[in-house]
């Protein structure tokens, strides 16, 4: 079974490490001490298992699995009971509340063993499940190849609908994303972006005006000039919206 | 006591406030009897004086019969009666005044006689004006009473609630000690003991801070360095500490747990953040009249946000507020990669 560390204390990995050091079928490749490397790391070795910290520099734990696309086990490790006992519930294979014993890791990895010939969930699911639901989203991670782009949300100025992508389009530049518009739109402020047609959610900042376009339908003009068909849906949140605030 | 005659200046500002209607007295009179005017004024003069004074008297009537009372015929009576009373005294009072000028003024009592009903009507009015501006004022006192209250309220519950927050360390930061110190027993046992030592250090430090109102910034110090102690070797050299204090400051009192805060952000949203490990600058000055306290970091500004960002500082700020009132400021903000909290303590004067 192919393992990756991942926890920004040394000390923390140095325990991991030796609670694993008397399992013979288990081989460590990698250790890493922040979210970038992770991500880069498990797209490079294709692990069956991941020990990963919540709290961490760069990227913290449930924005490294939204960048995973290959399903694997995940292992919390992590001193804050709350995110890993909701993930848990879900789909993550178990959750170590720091500080472990060496009973306690080893039936984690147990149980790890036994979930591998079973279909895990893809990655991103186990994160939308473990972030604490009240909770909108700041920014937004993306994998452009092999590099990670994080985009604070006020930078964004409306996503597009791809199938199962979405595109993000932020000052003229686009990034796609593997999510769907729906589950973006469920971690976004939704007194900030609005859904305002079936493939369109849209930054409220940036709407300059809304002009008539067919009978049933509007145009949405942002302030860049960019155009997003409005539907009638669409249209009545928004004004929902509007009067909320006025 | 009347709230007029308990304090000295305001029985001045009630005599001037009752110039205009002493003013609107000259003017009906005048219009209504055949006087002089100096004859008028001579007349109206001690009959507002002797008023101002008989008017106070109501507010001992609006006390005993409050506006909320179930008696409202008996308030009603009281009232009347009061007001009737006033009429009478005023014609009594208008007689005496003009009998009086009898040698100034010739004939006056006789010219005046006429005007008794306007005078004791007057009288009545007046009586009646002054009880309602009474149940005004009881209004007002009544609902700052309260407002007092609620306020002397509010600060005991804060109280409890800061000696509960005071009692307690934050859990995670127990639980990762602990971590690093599990770590610590597999490959180094020394180490892991030493850890066990500055743990406990800290935690014994905290103990007791419940009950005290202040400590010397010496103590406060003290306990803020065995708690980075703690944290340095959870973060394995990724933790400089610089320190500033001038020898001066040390002696002075400050709320317990108030420097503690603002150095547990600095690591948790500081250098937890960072890679390569970051600075803490602690800065503690004084001049003659405030003490200042800075705690400095550098962070990374595009780090994963945390949960419970700001709660920290709006505790520090509450319990300032709570120890000194609006004299002491707490300020924080970013400058690029660095994070400054700073305080203000007044020093020198006796806290409350």
């Amino acid at each position: 079974m192919k393992v990756i560390l991942v926890d920004d204390e040394e000390l923390s990995r140095q325990v991991l490490r030796e609670f694993l050091g008397g399992h013979e079928e288990i081989e460590v490749a990698a250790e890493c001490s922040n979210g970038f490397e992770a991500v880069k790391a498990v797209a490079e070795h294709k692990p069956d298992l991941l020990l990963l910290d919540i709290q961490m520099p760069k990227l913290d734990g449930f924005e490294v699995l939204e960048l995973i696309e290959e399903p694997l086990a995940v292992i919390f490790v992590t001193a804050y009971d709350t995110y890993a006992l909701r993930a848990f519930e879900v789909h993550a294979v178990d959750y170590l509340l720091k500080p472990f014993s060496k009973e306690r890791f080893d039936a984690a990895l147990e149980r790890a063993r036994r979930r591998l010939g079973e279909k895990l969930p893809p990655a991103a699911e186990l994160a939308a499940a473990a972030r604490p639901p009240s909770q909108h989203l700041e920014r937004i991670v993306v994998k452009d190849g092999a590099r990670v782009q994080v985009i604070p949300c006020d930078k964004l100025d409306y996503a597009e609908a791809q199938d199962d992508y979405v595109s993000l389009h932020t000052g003229g530049k686009t990034h796609l994303k593997q999510q769907t518009i729906s589950s973006l739109e469920s971690y976004l402020d939704p007194a900030r972006f609005i859904r305002i047609h079936r493939s369109y959610l849209v930054n409220l900042e940036r709407v300059a005006r809304i002009e008539p376009y067919t009978k049933d339908s509007r145009m949405a003009v942002l302030s860049d000039g960019t155009r997003l068909p409005v539907s009638r849906t669409g249209y009545a949140r928004l004004q929902a919206l509007l009067e909320g605030r006025g | 006591m009347h709230p007029v005659l308990a304090r000295k200046g305001r029985l001045g500002l009630y005599l001037l406030a009752w110039i205009p209607p002493a003013g609107i007295l000259y003017a009906v009179l005048s219009a209504a009897a055949s006087l002089g005017r100096l004859e008028t004024a001579a007349v109206v003069a001690p009959l507002a004086l002797a008023a101002a004074f008989l008017s106070l008297s109501t507010w001992y009537l609006c006390r005993v019969f409050p506006l909320r009372s179930p008696r409202v015929a008996s308030l009603l009576a009281a009232h009347l009666a009061a007001a009737l009373v006033s009429g009478a005294l005023w014609v009594f009072l208008a007689r005496a005044i003009s009998a009086a000028y009898a040698p100034l003024f010739a004939g006056l009592e006789e010219r005046l006689a006429p005007q008794r009903p306007l005078v004791f009507a007057i009288g009545v009015l007046v009586s009646l004006l002054a009880a309602a501006m009474h149940y005004v004022l009881l209004a007002m006192e009544a609902s700052r009473d309260a407002e007092a209250r609620e306020m002397a309220v509010r600060i005991t519950a804060r109280d409890a609630e800061l000696r509960a927050l005071k009692a307690q360390v934050n859990p995670h930061f127990l639980f990762n000690s602990l971590h690093s110190i599990s770590a610590l027993a597999g490959s180094d046992p020394a180490r892991a003991r030493q850890m066990c030592v500055l743990l406990s250090d800290f935690l014994r430090s905290t103990l007791g801070l419940g009950e005290k109102a202040s400590i010397p910034l010496a103590e406060e110090l003290s306990l803020v360095r065995s708690y980075l102690a703690v944290e340095s070797v959870r973060f394995s050299g990724k933790l400089t500490v610089q320190e500033e204090i001038e020898p001066d400051c040390e002696a002075c009192p400050v709320p317990p747990l108030v420097l503690q805060p603002l150095v547990e952000n600095a690591v948790r949203h500081g250098i937890a953040n960072l890679l390569e490990g970051g600075l803490i600058k602690l800065e503690a000055r004084r001049s003659a009249r405030t003490l200042q306290l800075t705690v400095e970091n550098t962070f990374d500004p595009e780090a994963p946000p945390r949960r419970s960002t700001g709660r920290g500082l709006r505790n520090v700020q509450d319990r300032l507020r709570a120890h000194y009132g609006n004299e002491a400021r707490l300020e924080a903000g970013a400058r690029g990669d660095c994070y400054r909290a700073q305080m203000l303590l007044p020093v020198g004067g006796e806290e409350p």
